[in-house]
């Protein structure tokens, strides 16, 4: 970060002039734009739309180069190779866990042994509380009969998960060794994080197929981009001290990397695997598009035949598993080894351990004697879907008056003047005003980025659907603000809340969003309104959780300061909190856009009428091209917004002296 | 499936003795491969019980088999390159285009048809059939038009379509028949269901695309749009149907077929299989059945494939003499 803007206020000699003349470079073209969105009715149709002749084929290209790749250079079979690998350890993890017949041929292992195990896992890493989550997490899904797909989903989660921390570790630390590879690295892991999760599922259904392994590997995929930073980053941030003391102890390069760089980059790295955890959990329900089994198969098909409260059952089980494997990856990462005093007693280093085998033991036993210790069939367990059911209906017939009432006014008064109005502009205004506002914020660098971001998407020739998605996210993000930023601010005040508000958006962010499609659509309908506020819902998480955290992190001597000079709450809030604050609550922003990004795809579920939907065609008939070029189109439009918040966001940390 | 779970430390040994065994007993009469026949099951019960009851026959008859999860339009190409065996429900409407398209490319094989006839096309519930007199005559929806409007379809009235990958020319057919109506198009089936549970809440009318068989009939009562009848080549002849100068102006068929598809390695690999999957045949009361035993009765599919193939011996016996 401090190396990259010493940098680039080194080339700027002259501090004020050049960012002035940014500033009017930027004016004059948004000028530019604003003038060609005016005389639109004025306009060649050529500078409206792009000419069709000028759109380029970039779908038959990628095609055709996957069809090179795949048949002429033979890489199917490599591919076909990999996923045979990733099968055989999937199977081993399907017979454990649930009883595939597959080698070893022992499992499923009992669910109370599952249960205590952890029960007691929780417990080493961070005592009763997590003790109570992990048992409690298995628990409930065993009593609610769901206990076969959830381990369905864990078997895959189990040899996701590791493989994404090992290739991410592998790429994080090639990336840090050369900068070459980082910077062939960076734009993928770009692109990767902010392209749609259908746009990689396509290629991976022609390159490995459907089935569990397909959804193992699109779930690697989705999972490795945040560990590869994360790695580079804690390596990065090793102490010279601590490599040079290794260094006069005599270790090899390989001893150094081991026992040196990557403990002393202990908390980033595992900071990643909690993100590989997070990411995969997310993939849940998606991959089951492409044959993932478990818990979010089910729930596509409860959803199909309308049965809410029993979905709600399952999006339970995933918030409880995501929270659950949060939580103990954050306190693994918290954890510092621990230290016997020399003639500890060996059985008390690790009573742990034994306490864990004779549970193990115990229940195994116990699942002999009395089968429902190991399993509990679904006409044994419990539901509580009648009471979700009760509770989702009388809920709806709550708001229905009120969201019918506003359902027209919102439809014809708000929504479809403005979409017209993204739609009326002229793709070379559209160009002209983002050029401007790049070249203000980032100067020439930024607005020929930006440039070639949406000259990409006009020359696709998704331009009008490009625009609708646009306009559908432009409308979320700006309501998820008006709702994250007031309720941010609110919770901050005090730690209970915040905590409070915090653990309702980490629910909102794993809930699956299929879920709440349907009470959505039954209450609008069909339509924009109903498509844009599920985007709210899941928009706003970001929003709050940033707003919440840019706030209470800022410094108490500051708070202290303008105590004593006598400011009021308000004022503080005002000229102090929110200033220093506001970087972190840009990368809210971002998030927020990103999330919506995501979001909106889904969201073509409901019916829609953005890329969203084109991306849905493209999936059913498994079209890279047309889905890559989709995704691409998404992409750019993230990592437009992402580009010019974080310039403007690095500038405006320099101005307030936070950067280290 | 019915053999009652060994308790787990058992099932260390017998795995162990099994693996020793292995090769030597299961495979005595059957030509078959021991490779597991792959099923996809999709998101809708009938066919993920279908699924499961042809699977649960094929293990009858010693074969192994797995069930994965696909999405029913990607299937084709699953099939195509043999990840998945074979798939149980090639709807004429729904999925007709995506099969002769795997068809061109190769790979997969006709297995022959259910009895079972679909139907896919405009359909209404019971309590529209007050608002709106004259239903279900096509001419009489359009006159009741007005009623059907939503704020983002103005005067127009609404028809509520599938997704767009069910690739249905509902816009032609406005067309050609001088309908009043615009298209919406809904982005999955649960948001079909989840529109016709509000509407039929608040007792409004909606006019939405259904098929048969399919479990919603159980569950809410309605009936089909009759349009013009169906003839075939009205997609294609301007000449066929009222409007002279237009194609798509008649219904969809009204017994559309449902087939079987296959891999086209599956005669040679599990040759035994092959010949019962080409006996199969299902008819639209035993779909609806399997379907019901799903949504209404509550069953998990599993189970609900063995109670049906329980209680409807005399039906798929014959199939594996």
């Amino acid at each position: 970060m401090s190396s990259n803007v010493l940098s680039q206020s080194g080339s700027k000699p002259l501090k004020g002039s050049p960012l002035m003349s940014n500033r009017h470079v930027g004016i004059c073209i948004l000028v530019l734009g604003i003038a060609l969105a005016l005389a639109t009715p004025l306009l060649p149709a050529g500078l409206q739309r792009l000419p069709e002749a000028l759109v380029l084929p970039f779908a038959d290209v990628i095609n055709y180069l996957f069809l090179f790749i795949k048949d002429d250079l033979g890489f199917i079979h490599v591919t076909r190779g990999i996923a045979g690998g990733v099968e055989s350890l999937l199977d081993v993890t399907a017979n454990l866990l649930y009883g595939k017949r597959r080698w070893p041929n022992i499992g499923p292992i009992p669910w109370t042994t599952i249960a205590v195990t952890a029960g007691c896992i929780g417990y080493a890493l961070g005592g009763w509380r997590l003790a109570l989550l992990g048992a409690g997490t298995f628990v409930w899904a065993a009593l609610l009969g769901q206990w076969k797909w959830t381990m369905e989903t864990l078997s895959v989660i189990v040899v996701a998960v590791p493989l994404a921390v090992l290739i991410g570790l592998c790429l994080g630390a090639a990336a840090w060794r050369s900068a070459r590879v980082e910077k062939i690295l960076n734009p993928m892991l770009n692109i990767a994080q902010s392209l749609p999760h259908f746009a990689y599922m396509i290629p991976v259904v022609v390159f490995i197929g459907v089935g569990p392994k397909a959804g193992a590997i699109v779930t690697i995929i989705f999972a490795v981009p945040p560990m590869v930073r994360m790695t580079l980053l804690g390596l990065r941030k090793v102490p010279p001290e601590v490599v040079e003391s290794g260094q006069m102890c005599g270790s090899t390069p390989w001893q150094l990397l081991r026992y040196a760089r990557i403990p002393t980059a202990r908390t980033e790295i595992l900071v990643g695997v909690n993100q590989v955890i997070m990411q995969s959990l997310a993939m849940v329900v998606l991959a089951s598009f492409i044959g993932m089994p478990g818990l979010g198969q089910k729930l596509l098909q409860l959803l199909q035949s309308l049965k809410i409260g029993r979905s709600i059952e399952i999006g339970i089980t995933i918030v409880l598993l995501a929270i659950m494997l949060d939580r103990f990856s954050k306190a693994w990462a918290h954890r510092q080894p621990e230290h016997h005093e020399r003639h500890t007693a060996w059985w008390y280093q690790h009573r742990l351990l034994l306490i864990w085998i004779a549970l193990v033991a115990g229940t195994f036993l116990l699942s002999m004697v009395l089968p429902v210790a190991a399993e509990i069939g679904r006409r044994q367990a419990f539901t509580l879907s009648k009471e979700f059911d009760v509770i989702v209906e009388s809920l709806l017939t709550f708001v229905d008056p009120v969201t019918l009432a506003i359902r027209s006014f919102l439809i014809k008064d708000v929504l479809i003047p403005l979409r017209d109005a993204y739609l009326w502009l002229p793709f070379s205004a559209v160009i002209a005003l983002v050029a401007g506002v790049a070249w203000r914020i980032g100067g020439r660098r930024s607005a020929v980025v930006c440039i070639l971001y949406v000259a990409f998407i006009a020359l696709s020739g998704w331009w009008d659907r490009a625009m609708i998605t646009v306009y559908m996210v432009s409308v979320a993000v700006f309501v998820s603000a008006l709702i994250g930023l007031p309720l941010g601010v609110w919770a901050s005040r005090s730690d209970k809340r915040a905590q409070r508000l915090l653990v309702v958006c980490d629910t909102l962010q794993t809930f699956p969003s299929f879920i709440y499609l349907i009470p959505v659509i039954m209450l609008f309908g069909v339509n924009d309104v109903a498509a844009i506020s599920a985007v709210i819902v899941f928009g706003t998480v970001p929003m709050t959780r940033y707003t919440i955290e840019g706030l209470r992190g800022v410094a108490p001597e500051l708070l202290e300061a303008s105590d004593m000079s006598g400011a009021t709450r308000w004022q503080k809030l005002r000229t102090v909190s929110f200033p220093m604050a506001v970087p972190t609550i840009m990368v809210g922003l971002n998030q927020t856009v990103m999330f919506s990004l995501f979001m909106v795809i889904i969201a073509a579920f409901i019916g829609t009428q953005d890329l969203g939907q084109e991306m849905q065609r493209a999936l059913s008939s498994t079209d890279v091209g047309k889905g890559l070029v989709l995704g691409l189109c998404v992409a750019f439009m993230g990592l437009l917004v992402d580009h010019l918040i974080t310039r403007w966001g690095s500038e405006r940390q320099r101005l307030l002296g936070v950067v280290s | 499936m019915t053999i009652k779970k060994a308790p787990f430390a058992c099932r260390i040994i017998s795995g162990a003795v099994a693996t020793v065994l292995l090769g030597t007993g299961s495979q005595l009469f059957a030509a078959d491969s021991e490779d597991p026949i792959i099923i996809p099951v999709h998101n809708w019960n009938s066919q993920i019980v279908m699924s499961n009851v042809v699977g649960q026959i094929f293990e009858e008859m010693g074969n192994n088999v797995e069930y994965v999860s696909t999405d029913s339009q990607a299937v084709y190409e699953a099939v195509r390159n043999g990840d998945v065996t074979l798939e149980m429900e090639v709807w004429e409407g729904a999925f007709g285009a995506s099969f002769n398209a795997a068809m061109e490319k190769g790979g997969i094989v006709d297995v022959g048809d259910h009895s079972a006839v679909t139907r896919e096309d405009w359909w209404y519930p019971e309590h529209v059939a007050e608002l709106c007199p004259g239903l279900p005559d096509w001419e009489a929806l359009n006159a009741c038009a007005a009623m059907f409007a939503t704020p983002e379809t103005g005067d127009a009235g609404r028809y509520l379509g599938g997704p767009v990958d069910w690739l249905k020319h509902d816009q032609e057919r406005v067309d050609s028949l001088g309908m009043n109506f615009k298209i919406v198009n809904a982005g999955s089936a649960s948001a079909l269901w989840a529109e016709l549970a509000a509407a039929k809440k608040r007792n409004e009318p909606i006019v939405l695309f259904n098929w048969t068989p399919n479990f919603i009939e159980a569950v809410y009562p309605g009936a089909f749009i009759e349009f013009p009848e169906h003839e075939a080549g009205c997609d294609k002849d301007p000449a066929l149907g009222p409007n002279p100068d237009e194609t798509y102006d008649c219904a969809n068929p009204p017994n559309g077929y449902l087939k079987k598809a296959a891999w086209d390695g599956m005669e040679e690999k599990w040759p035994g299989a092959f010949e019962v999957l080409g006996q199969i045949s299902f008819t639209n009361p035993q779909i609806a059945q399997m379907a019901k035993l799903v949504d209404v009765d509550e069953f998990e599919p599993e189970e609900a494939a063995s109670e049906w193939m329980a209680a409807n011996e005399d039906v798929w016996k014959p199939w594996i003499q």
